[in-house]
C-alpha cells in the first residue's frame, strides 16, 4: 500500500491505496465521487474525463499516485451549491443528453475546451474537440449546441463577476 | 493490472539509479501506452519508475538552427508552442493530430519515441527531419535509433531526455487516421533541408517507420507534388490488417506523400 494526497474539488484528501489504483477508481471507490464514470476503460470514450491541474485528462489512464499533490476537479466540483455551472445548465437547457452516462465527461471536456479556446466556439471546433468523448444516444447535435451556449454563458459569468 | 511498486524520482540521475537497482523496472511517462498495456496484462513490470516528477525533462528550446523538446513535454504543449509553430509548423500540426485533447494532455514525445509504435506519429517526424535523440548517456541520430517494431537503439537503463529537431526549409505531415484509434494507417512526413530531402513513412511498414528512397530521389529534381505523380510504393514489406490491406496501404503512401509535399510547398 502507498499513501496518496491530493486536492479534489478544493478539498484536501488522502488515501492508503495499492499503487495500481487508477485515479478513476480512487475517485469512485475511495472518495465515493461516482459522477466520474468508467465507460470503455481504454482511454477512448471520455466518460471518465476530469481536470488535473486545470487540464482535461482521462481518469482511467492515470494512476492515483501520479496525482500526488495535484489539483483534481470532477463533475461534482463544478456546481456552486444548488446552482448549476453554466455548462451544466446549458446541457439541461439544450437537452444535451439522453441516458446521461457520457454527460459528466462531456461537460468536463466542454469546460476544458472553453478554458483553452475561449467563449466563442464554432460547430467545427466543438466537434473536433469532442473527438475523445463518445455518446451512443444523442448523435451529438444537442451536445454541440449545449457546449456553444455554455461557452457563451461562461463568458457572461466572468463579466458579471468582474463587474461585482 | 498486476501489482507493482511505484517510484517517483525527481531527477534523471535518480531515475537512472532506480532503473539500475530495481528488477523488472519500466519507465512510465504519459502512460497512455504503458497503462493500457498493463491493464491487458501484456506488460507486468514489478517496478514502475514515473518520470512525471522530473522537471528537467520538460520544456521547449528554440535556437537559430534547431528546436529541442524535453522528453516529458506533452503533445498538447508541442501543439500549442509558439516556438514550434513558428520554426517547424509541421511538428506542431503533427502533435495536434495525436489521439484526442485529453490524451494530448498526458502523452509525451519521449514516451512516443521510446516506445516506437509502428503507427506512432513522432518517429516519422524524427526520421524525416533528421532529429537527434538525446539520452542520459549519449546522442543518437534518428537514422540509427529506430530499429524495428517497438525496438530502438536504447540500452538497459537508458532514458530519453530530449529530442532535437533541425529546422527545415519546408516540411509537412499528412496522416490517414484509423478513425477509432487515431493512430496512423499511413502517415507521411516530408522535409526539405538545405542538404537533403527526406520522406518518412509511419503506420505502413512491417518494421515500423522507414524512408521512401524513390520519393526522395524524385523530389530532388523538383520539390513539388507533381514530381511524385505516377510513383507507387511497392506492397512488399508493408503491413496488412483488418483496417487496411497491403495494397491499400501502398496506395495511401503515395497519396499522403503527394498531399504532404503540396502542403509543404503551399505553406508560404
Amino acid at each position: 500500500m502507498a499513501a496518496v494526497s491530493m486536492t479534489v474539488n478544493g478539498k484536501a484528501v488522502t488515501g492508503d491505496i495499492e499503487p495500481r489504483t487508477l485515479l478513476v477508481q480512487f475517485l469512485r471507490e475511495n472518495l465515493r465521487l461516482t459522477g466520474t464514470h468508467v465507460g470503455c476503460d481504454t482511454s477512448q470514450c471520455g466518460a471518465c474525463v476530469v481536470h488535473m491541474d486545470g487540464r482535461a485528462i482521462k481518469a482511467c489512464t492515470i494512476l492515483a499516485l501520479q496525482c500526488e499533490r495535484a489539483q483534481v476537479t470532477t463533475i461534482e466540483g463544478l456546481a456552486n451549491g444548488a446552482e448549476l455551472h453554466p455548462m451544466q445548465a446549458a446541457f439541461r437547457e439544450h437537452h444535451g443528453l439522453q441516458c446521461g452516462f457520457c454527460t459528466p465527461g462531456m461537460i468536463m471536456t466542454a469546460v476544458d475546451i472553453v478554458n483553452r479556446k475561449g467563449n466563442s466556439l464554432d460547430e467545427h471546433t466543438i466537434r473536433n474537440e469532442l473527438e475523445g468523448n463518445l455518446c451512443r444516444c444523442t448523435g451529438y447535435h444537442n451536445i454541440v449546441k449545449a457546449i456553444a451556449a455554455g461557452a457563451q454563458a461562461m463568458g457572461h459569468g466572468l463579466v458579471a463577476q468582474a463587474a461585482e | 493490472m498486476y501489482a507493482f511498486a511505484y517510484h517517483r524520482p525527481t531527477s534523471v540521475r535518480q531515475a537512472a539509479n532506480l532503473l539500475g537497482k530495481l528488477d523488472e523496472a519500466k519507465i512510465v511517462a504519459g502512460g497512455h501506452t504503458l497503462l493500457p498495456t498493463m491493464k491487458q496484462r501484456l506488460a507486468a513490470p514489478a517496478n514502475l519508475v514515473d518520470l512525471n516528477g522530473v522537471n528537467e525533462l520538460r520544456g521547449i528550446e528554440r535556437s537559430g538552427r534547431s528546436v529541442t523538446i524535453g522528453a516529458m513535454t506533452t503533445h498538447a504543449e508541442v501543439a500549442e508552442s509558439a516556438d514550434v509553430k513558428a520554426a517547424i509548423p509541421a511538428l506542431a500540426e503533427l502533435a495536434e493530430m495525436i489521439g484526442d485533447p485529453a490524451v494530448r494532455h498526458r502523452g509525451t514525445i519521449g514516451g512516443s519515441v521510446a516506445n516506437n509504435d509502428p503507427a506512432a506519429d513522432y518517429p516519422a517526424a524524427c526520421l524525416a527531419l533528421g532529429a537527434t535523440i538525446v539520452t542520459n548517456k549519449r546522442k543518437i541520430a534518428a537514422d540509427e535509433y529506430f530499429k524495428g517494431l517497438f525496438e530502438t537503439a536504447l540500452g538497459d537503463g537508458e532514458i530519453v531526455t530530449k529530442v532535437s529537431f533541425p529546422i527545415p526549409q519546408k516540411a509537412a505531415y499528412m496522416k490517414f487516421r484509423n478513425p477509432a484509434s487515431r493512430y496512423a494507417l499511413v502517415g507521411v512526413f516530408v522535409a526539405k533541408r538545405a542538404a537533403e530531402i527526406r520522406v518518412a513513412v509511419t503506420g505502413a511498414g512491417q518494421n515500423g517507420v522507414f524512408r521512401w528512397a524513390a520519393a526522395e530521389e524524385a523530389l530532388k529534381k523538383r520539390f513539388a507534388a507533381k514530381s511524385l505523380e505516377g510513383l507507387a510504393h511497392p506492397a512488399e514489406g508493408l503491413n496488412g490488417d483488418i483496417h487496411a490491406d497491403v495494397t491499400y496501404r501502398a496506395h495511401l503512401i503515395g497519396v499522403m506523400a503527394r498531399r504532404a509535399v503540396a502542403a509543404a510547398t503551399d505553406r508560404e
